[in-house]
């Protein structure tokens, strides 16, 4: 009896491990029409005619597309309304491997998903496993080469910087910088956004740290012992600061994405929490997210028509009003189309920042999966 | 299970009439039927994603040329550097919560066993038991938070009433092992009053009879015969220990190392792509690690049973 018992337990162990991993059925079409192989409006018929073909599919799916995150909930609202296409928006918190995931155990089902909000690793990755389809938006000659696929397999669509994002009335001085971080008074009090191995954000803290830190974009050690100096003196705090542990104040000072820290200083507000936002000087790091059309689309023409939208100056205007930087909006600046009161609210930067290359993230991500847990475990 | 269906269905046909005898077919054939959701439901949740798992710890994909192959590539990252300090921390957390979480509960059953039957600490310690073992996952983890935690009530009394500082001292080994008491202790307290139950007095007061000291009763027949089941609980204590999860995860992220959360790491994140094999390559070590600690129960099992023939 008791044998068993534990043997059911084990089991329970590997089913649960097992089952998020498999499916990997391969039958199924995508959606037919012309929409489907569309690499372009034009191969539609032009824009009017894609919006045509989309509002016969009449739904769009999307995916890890949290309604609080860059200003998603309002983007999904308007390009619901604007073409009478209903949005199903399934699970909003996932992760870029869930999502694709979901396209990979999904392919033929009417739930599958149409687009993507990938993480560069997984824009990559995701195309090199053939799962995207390439599709150019008409303002594809704004997004900067070094930011799209040269076939429009991905492209980028916003951005943002790694920021400290601080309580004000719960922290006397707010830290501006990765060194003030090290103060004592701050101890028990920072947070990253995750756990730097799954989090994207809280991966972009630990870079942006080894920046701070002596280290490069080849070298991420220092921003490992940073955090792991940081554990020692007590300062870091392993709660991943989610909105609700900011506007409880269990993580009073939180490094995260510029647009998340910035959305919540707006959103808590009215109850009260003054939450300030600064990008730190000694270590600018940003990235962007990158957007992709899945190559088994149930809805290809909604999926390209969603493209459209987010490329238009409405879409971007529509990101930038939730804190993120559009990847058209040095584009829109100068041709005078970018909202200023939007672009005025984005927290400052100083300096020129730089972007690193995917094999320098890939090699980094190596030696933080190897060593991060071991620095800052005890 | 399929022993006791048989030999169910077959006694009767023992010396029965010829027309009864097609009642024991059609009973068998019944037999097979009530039993076959729970063949299906084993094979769908556990035969096959455990085979999957199997495969594809084995299975290589080269990230630039997406050719498949096989090879122990997989499980070798899995064996070292960040998964190894995972396997090691999961371990020690285990072994250390499971021995804890077998002395307390035993200590607790065999006090509730000794108070008299049928009284109310009896009947409320078994029931609480009941509902705290399976307490479990975030909801836990989120009650040790709000109290404990470093915004927690009790954390902000004592701050106020007595300037101590808990701090973040909740989000450490220390403080999970505490947390995962919380739900093995009555875990334990429940698989062990059975056996508890099963020591009769009466034996107790045959040893006495004979002049044996307390000591030596739990020595020479007591122990030998209480320790079958309390080491089988402890082991069950240790896999439940090394399989959670959500309790880990939303408590202390990765500043513990744990496997689990080094699997959720790779199947369902944002930062390491095309990882999906190692992960089950660490399902395979867990699997591994769970088939020792099973090899080792069935000898312990072994040589104490000899004393029960």
């Amino acid at each position: 009896m008791k044998s068993t018992i534990v043997r059911l337990a084990a089991g329970a162990a590997l089913v649960s491990l097992a089952l998020t991993g498999c499916g990997d059925s391969s039958t199924g079409s995508s959606g037919g029409g012309k929409a489907a192989t569309a690499k372009s409006a034009k191969d539609v018929g032009g824009l009017d005619a894609l919006v045509e073909a989309a509002k016969k599919e009449g739904e769009l799916n999307v995916i890890a597309l949290p309604p609080d995150w860059a200003n998603y909930g309002e983007i999904i609202k308007a390009f619901g309304d604007k073409y009478g296409i209903k949005v199903n928006s399934a699970d909003p918190d996932s992760s870029s491997q869930d999502e694709i995931n979901a396209v990979k155990s999904l392919k033929g089902q009417k739930r599958a998903p149409d687009v993507l909000d990938l993480g560069a690793a997984f824009a990559l990755s995701g195309a090199k496993e053939g799962l995207f389809a390439p599709y150019k938006v008409e303002t594809w000659g704004d997004i900067p080469d070094g930011l799209k696929e040269a076939d429009g397999l991905w492209y980028g669509d916003y951005g943002g910087y790694i920021s400290i994002g601080c309580d004000a009335k719960r922290i006397k001085v707010c830290p501006k910088t990765f060194a003030d971080l090290k103060k004592p008074e701050y101890k028990g009090k920072v947070a990253l956004n995750g756990n730097p191995t799954k989090s994207g954000s809280a991966f972009g803290g630990v870079y942006a740290a080894a920046l701070a830190n002596g280290g490069s974009f080849d070298n991420i050690k220092p921003g490992i012992d940073f955090f792991g100096a940081l554990k020692k003196s007590g300062n870091y705090i392993p709660v991943e600061s989610t909105p609700a542990t900011v506007e409880k104040g269990e993580t009073p000072i939180s490094i995260d994405w510029d647009y998340l820290n910035a959305g919540y200083a707006e959103q808590f507000k009215s109850k009260g929490v003054d939450w300030q936002v600064a990008v730190p000087a000694d270590g600018i790091y940003g990235s962007y997210y990158f957007q992709a059309v899945s190559k088994s689309a149930p809805h290809p023409a909604a999926a390209r028509l969603w493209q459209e939208f987010l490329y238009s100056d409405e879409g971007q205007n529509l990101w930038l009003k939730g804190k993120s930087r559009p990847v058209r909006l040095p584009a829109m600046e100068t041709a005078g189309t970018a909202d200023k009161t939007f672009a005025a609210a984005l927290p400052k930067v100083e300096g020129e920042p730089k972007f690193p290359t995917n094999d320098q993230i890939d090699a980094v991500k190596k030696v933080l999966a190897e060593s991060w847990s071991a620095a800052t475990s005890g | 299970m399929t022993e006791t269906l048989d030999r169910g269905a077959g006694a009767p046909s023992t010396g029965a009439a010829a027309p009864r005898r097609r009642r024991p077919h059609r009973g068998k054939a019944l037999a097979w039927l009530a039993v076959l959701p729970f063949f299906v439901v084993v094979g769908v949740f556990f035969f096959l994603p455990a085979g999957v798992l199997f495969f594809d710890a084995f299975r290589i994909t080269d990230p630039d040329t997406q050719v498949t192959r096989f090879g122990l590539d997989n499980l070798e990252q899995a064996s070292k550097g960040g998964y190894r300090t995972a396997f090691m921390g999961s371990i020690k957390l285990s072994v250390v919560t499971a021995v804890l979480g077998a002395v307390l509960g035993l200590l607790l059953a065999q006090a509730v066993v000794t108070a008299r039957r049928g009284n109310l600490l009896r009947r409320l310690v078994l029931t609480a038991s009941g509902v705290l073992a399976n307490f479990g996952g975030v909801p836990l983890a989120f009650a040790f938070i709000a109290t404990i935690g470093n915004a927690g009530v009790i954390t902000a009394l004592l701050k106020d009433a007595f300037g101590y500082d808990l701090g973040s001292s909740l989000y450490s080994f220390s403080g999970l092992a505490l947390v995962y008491l919380y739900f093995l202790v009555p875990l334990m307290v429940l698989v062990i009053v059975p056996a508890l139950d099963g020591l009769r007095p009466q034996w107790h007061e045959a040893a006495e009879n004979l002049g044996a000291t307390r000591w030596q009763y739990w020595r020479h027949v007591g122990g030998p015969i209480l320790a079958p089941p309390v080491v089988g609980a402890t082991m069950l204590l240790f896999c439940s220990a090394f399989a959670a999860f959500a309790t880990a995860a939303a408590m202390v992220g990765s500043t513990v190392p744990l496997v689990t959360l080094q699997i959720s790491d790779v199947l369902s994140g944002n930062v390491l792509a095309g990882q999906e094999n190692v992960g089950k390559a660490l399902g395979l070590g867990m699997v591994a690690v769970i088939a020792v600690v099973m090899t080792v129960y069935v000898l312990v099992q072994r040589r104490t049973s000899r004393w029960f023939r």
